[in-house]
């Protein structure tokens, strides 16, 4: 399917959250997820099903003020 | 020291960890400040260079308490849910909220801030607000939640001091009972010690180390800083007199005219 992935178009061939994650290779990563704005504990990623279209945001810790 | 949501700090010195030249000055300035919070952030992270996980590593190395920011939030969603993403990653309830409101000058939007405040502090966050001095926002902000209030001393990264003295000094008449943090603006360690000789619990800041020549040394000079204004607050410090007054006794002075 087709989603947009921290601003990029990507395709993936993946049905849940938590398997976009192992398919960027971040599935044991440092890292928190929301889709399409919305906040997705890492306790739900498995059971969080993508549409196509949907917009990912995969954050991780940074230098910050 | 007041302490902050039930946390005693060694001392009144939040540092921030971007801006660095390198990771290796940041780990060198953070240990010769003694700075007992760091803050940090969340960016999005790529499947190749993993710059966020080394950076993870690098912060549970410093041994200090984790302050993570909303930085460059504009609204009050991108605000809570960025808090709630930083909540999972961070593993604490502490969150430094930051709602900017104009980009000239990055001063918070306090309505967006003080709904933010309301929600997160709702939901179990330990809220920093990064405010201003603004007596009744502090106010709906302590309203709204809030047992920790973080006025700016000036625009985020401009280095100019405390802008405003009259203002700060009346929030720390009018919540002596609150932690109050210098929040942004400050450049040399003499304003870091201005502000804890008003009484304020902490300062944070950034741009003042991390860009310095010698970051190391920098954080080293604001430590001293901090430490000497918050021993001037505890010691009743006089107050000023607009005419002079001599020092040295006048009783028993030789006539020597």
């Amino acid at each position: 399917m087709k989603l947009q992935l921290n601003g990029d178009a990507i395709t993936a061939q993946v049905e849940t959250l938590a398997d976009l994650l192992a398919d960027q290779g971040l599935e044991t990563a440092k890292v928190a997820t929301a889709v399409n704005g919305t906040f997705v504990p890492a306790t739900l990623r498995a059971g969080h099903i993508l549409q196509d279209g949907d917009s990912v945001e995969i954050l991780a810790p940074m230098q910050g003020g | 020291m007041r302490d902050f949501y039930g946390t005693a700090l060694d001392n009144g010195f939040m540092l921030g960890t971007a801006q660095y030249p390198s990771p290796a000055v940041l780990a060198d300035a953070f240990k010769r400040s003694g700075a007992s919070v760091a803050t940090v952030s969340l960016r999005r992270e790529s499947g190749q260079d993993r710059a966020g996980q080394d950076f993870w590593q690098l912060i549970q190395d410093l041994g200090v308490h984790i302050l993570p920011n909303t930085a460059g939030c504009h609204s009050v969603k991108e605000a809570v849910t960025t808090a709630h993403m930083a909540r999972e990653v961070f593993d604490t309830k502490w969150i430094k909220l930051e709602v900017i409101g104009e980009e000239d000058t990055l001063q918070p939007d306090v309505f967006g801030l003080v709904e933010a405040a309301r929600i997160l502090s709702e939901d179990g966050f330990q809220v920093f607000p990064y405010t201003t001095e603004d007596l009744v926002v502090a106010d709906k902000l302590l309203q709204a939640g809030c047992e920790v209030l973080m006025p700016w001393g000036a625009p985020i990264g401009s280095g100019l001091g405390l802008n405003n003295l009259f203002g700060l000094r009346a929030m720390r008449a009018h919540f002596p009972d609150v932690p109050l943090v210098i929040d942004a603006g400050l450049g040399l360690p003499s304003q870091a010690a201005q502000a804890m000789e008003l009484g304020f619990d902490a300062v944070l800041l950034n741009t003042a180390v991390a860009k310095a020549g010698d970051p190391a040394q920098m954080a080293h000079a604001f430590a001293l800083a901090i430490q000497a204004g918050q021993a001037a607050a505890t010691a009743d410090p006089m107050e000023p007199r607009d005419m002079a007054a001599p020092s040295t006794p006048v009783i028993g002075k030789a006539f020597l005219e």
